[in-house]
């Protein structure tokens, strides 16, 4: 594991001057992520925030080789780019060591790109899938997507005068992926630099397909200060909304406990999209939130045998 | 040259053998299945070393072609109609990536209602996709264009997408004449891409935002190279019959000499219009056929310089564009001779939806209302539904 002296030592792999928000945590994960590879990576990415913003021709933020193609098919393409570079060694047309990562948004990756991610871990291609999860489909006007949570404004879940926001509960991709018997999966934040960056490199050592899902606030669509990114993220894992987990051959591991367990309102509070609940009558969702994040750390601390 | 007894669909499949591409993605679809199996049974037994990905969906099929392309692998797949419509929005980003993937695909109708049987509204309906199409007439050319597409594919950095005809050609046994593997090989020669993702030192970024600074440059490129592709196809056309004496062009004509009318159709009914214009000239009639190979690029030149001639043009489409105005065959010909002076008159036959069947005496009856049209100069129907019920 590279300290951080180690690691700002290390050429930065995502540049500066791309056009995400101030603030934007998606950029954050990526540079990290980067900062982690320690074999040339080549990357692949679904349409969204941070492809838009990190290549708009004639630029590009990314140092490694990358590929977008479409918005639901980030698995599928580096599951080409790995076949190729399977066949051309085997062929003997290339000789070097690489390693593959394929990107994608919420959007992209628990909605429409779920059935491209679930055929190319089921035939077991060597990468590592990142998804960078900002709850929303944000790139195109933050509209609701199943990482939303419960009671969250978004622009298809409206907080409105009879229906509060989003009805639904998250889903739990983290443990859809766990479900396809992956050598390994995980579960980190920004805010947690050491967490994510070992994560990286033990997934990418690792052969088979792997998976990261990082929570990954986003200033515009949560409301709130570009500078609060790393604070909020913090929170995230402090409520225990957001566990700092991994699973290795089905092996749950915590990789981090909050010494005291923060009410999720605390959270909420700080994001705009949540602030209607903060409503007397809109309590009970609250309390619904609330009930449903102890029921999944709970559960979540005895497959960790915690 | 050895002699084969084979189907459309194993005569791609053993094309696709004999080019021994890096990687095929493939997922089956009637009636194109038995290209991926046949292909599966090849890897299976070690008669190719290609890397293939039995991927989840047609989606995934192209998407994983685009990232190996992407790459730098000779890449093919086969598909069928549904398959073509799900591959749809990737097929434009392989086009608009400049990679060059052969497709085997088999043309079958689409949904709904539901139909396995034959006809090109699936093709048809990526006819603007940026995709180089090639129709077959029978297995032989079906094999023949194969080859050929992957190589005018890579001299042009154009997909090409090659046709036969769903189970009138793919499950249809003929006697054909294949190359031998070395041939083949020696033909399509050692794949050198432009850029490759594989490239470390050279880092690139494929696919990025395109703005409305840039975007109708890069998409005029495009254009552009569809028209250079003509050049390849000539070429890469002339190459193969000087080698293997079997010459192909944008279109065969057949019987246009002292023809007055002409009919054009595409894929295997082009076979079937050739017996009935045999029988119609012995009955001293001048009628004779435009067999269209290269749908796109459209080769509406030489298509000019050919039909002007005729009184009439009669044009087969084995698929409708619901424009009311026929179909996509017919308002493409016709617009290419609008230009003329003197030019031909043009009517349309729809025909062949779902594997409905086409006979001679059908395309008899074509002829033979376009010769009428030829005396009288009176068109009654310009579009009109051959062998339908109504
Ligand atoms: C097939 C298709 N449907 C819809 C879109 C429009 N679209 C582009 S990005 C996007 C949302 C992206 O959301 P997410 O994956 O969460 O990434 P984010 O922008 O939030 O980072 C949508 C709906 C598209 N490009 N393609
Ligand atoms: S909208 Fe959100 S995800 Fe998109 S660039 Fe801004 S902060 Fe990042
Ligand atoms: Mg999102």
């Amino acid at each position: 594991m590279a300290s951080l002296k180690e690691l700002s030592k290390k050429k930065d792999l995502f540049a500066p001057g791309h056009r995400g928000c101030a603030g934007c945590s998606a950029s954050i994960v990526v540079r990290q992520t980067l900062l982690a590879c320690d074999t040339p990576v080549v990357c692949s990415i679904c349409t969204g925030c941070l492809e838009v913003f990190s290549s708009i021709f004639p630029y590009t933020a990314w140092k490694v080789p990358l590929i977008h193609s479409l918005f639901e098919n980030s698995a599928a393409t580096i599951s080409g780019i790995e076949s190729a570079y399977r066949a051309l060694k085997k062929r003997k047309r290339y000789t070097r060591d690489l390693k593959f990562i394929a990107w994608g948004g919420d959007g992209g990756t628990y909605d429409i790109g779920l059935q491209a991610l679930s055929g190319a871990i089921e035939r077991g291609h060597d990468f590592l899938y990142i998804c960078y999860d900002n709850e929303a489909y944000m790139n195109t006007g933050i509209q609701r997507s199943s990482a939303t949570p419960l009671g969250a404004h978004t622009t298809t879940s409206p907080a409105g005068s009879v229906i509060p926001g989003k009805q639904q509960n998250r889903k739990d991709l983290t443990n859809i992926v766990v479900a396809h018997n992956v050598p390994y999966a995980a579960q980190a934040i920004p805010s947690n630099w050491r967490d994510l960056t070992t994560k990286v490199s033990k997934a990418l050592s690792i052969k088979g397909p792997t998976f990261i899902n990082v929570l990954s606030p986003c200033v515009i669509g949560w409301g709130y200060e570009p500078s609060e990114t790393i604070g909020i993220s913090k929170l995230a894992v402090d409520t225990c909304f957001w566990p700092l987990y991994e699973v290795e051959n089905g092996k749950y591991k915590l990789n981090y406990k909050p010494k005291e367990k923060i009410p999720i309102r605390k959270w909420m509070e700080k994001q705009a999209r949540f602030r209607h609940l903060f409503k007397k009558e809109n309590k009970k969702i609250i309390d619904e939130i609330q009930n449903e994040t102890d029921r999944k750390w709970e559960k979540l601390l005895k497959l960790c045998e915690e | 040259m050895p002699l084969k007894a084979l189907t459309g669909n194993e005569s791609m499949a053993e094309a696709m053998r004999q080019i021994n591409p890096d990687v095929v993605a493939a997922y089956p679809i009637t009636p194109a299945t038995e290209v991926v199996q046949i292909f599966s049974s090849f890897v299976a037994d070690g008669l190719v070393d290609t890397e293939f990905v039995a991927v989840e969906s047609e989606h995934s099929a192209m998407s994983a072609c685009v990232g190996a392309a992407a790459a730098g692998a000779r890449v093919m797949t086969s598909t069928a109609s549904q398959g073509l419509a799900l591959m749809h929005e990737v097929l434009y980003v392989a086009a608009g990536l400049r990679l060059p993937i052969v497709l085997c695909e088999i043309n079958r109708s689409l949904s709904a209602p539901i139909n396995i049987h034959c006809d090109h509204s699936d093709t048809m309906g990526s006819r603007d996709a940026g995709w180089i199409q090639i129709f077959s007439e029978n297995v032989q050319e079906t094999y023949d264009n194969v080859i050929q597409a992957m190589k005018i594919a890579e001299s042009s950095r154009i997909p090409a997408l090659v046709t036969t005809d769903g189970f009138i050609l793919s499950h249809c046994l003929e006697r054909i004449e294949v190359l031998e593997d070395s041939e083949v090989q020696s033909f399509i020669g050692e794949y050198k891409p432009a850029y490759s993702l594989l490239d470390i030192e050279n880092p690139i970024t494929v696919g990025p935002l395109d703005l409305q600074d840039y975007y109708f440059e890069h998409k005029r490129q495009e254009i552009e190279a569809m028209r250079e592709a003509k050049k390849s196809i000539e070429k890469v056309n002339k190459e193969f019959g000087d080698r293997f004496r079997r010459r192909y062009d944008f279109f065969e004509s057949y019987k246009l000499n002292g023809a007055e009318i002409a009919i054009v159709a595409l894929g295997s009914t082009a076979g079937t219009a050739k017996v009935a214009i045999d029988s119609l000239r012995e009955e001293g009639k001048k009628v004779g056929l435009l067999k269209l190979r290269v749908f796109r690029p459209f080769p509406y030149e030489k298509l000019c310089e050919v039909l002007q001639k005729f009184k009439v043009v009669a044009v087969l489409d084995r698929s409708d564009s619901m424009s009311s105005t026929g179909g996509p065959v017919f308002t493409e010909a016709r617009s290419a001779l609008y230009d003329l002076t003197t030019r031909p008159r043009f009517v349309n036959y729809i025909y062949g939806l779902g594997g409905r069947e086409i006979t001679e005496s059908d395309i008899k009856k074509v002829a033979n209302e376009a010769l009428k049209i030829s005396k009288t100069g009176k068109i009654k129907e310009l579009v009109q539904y051959l062998g339908v019920r109504e």
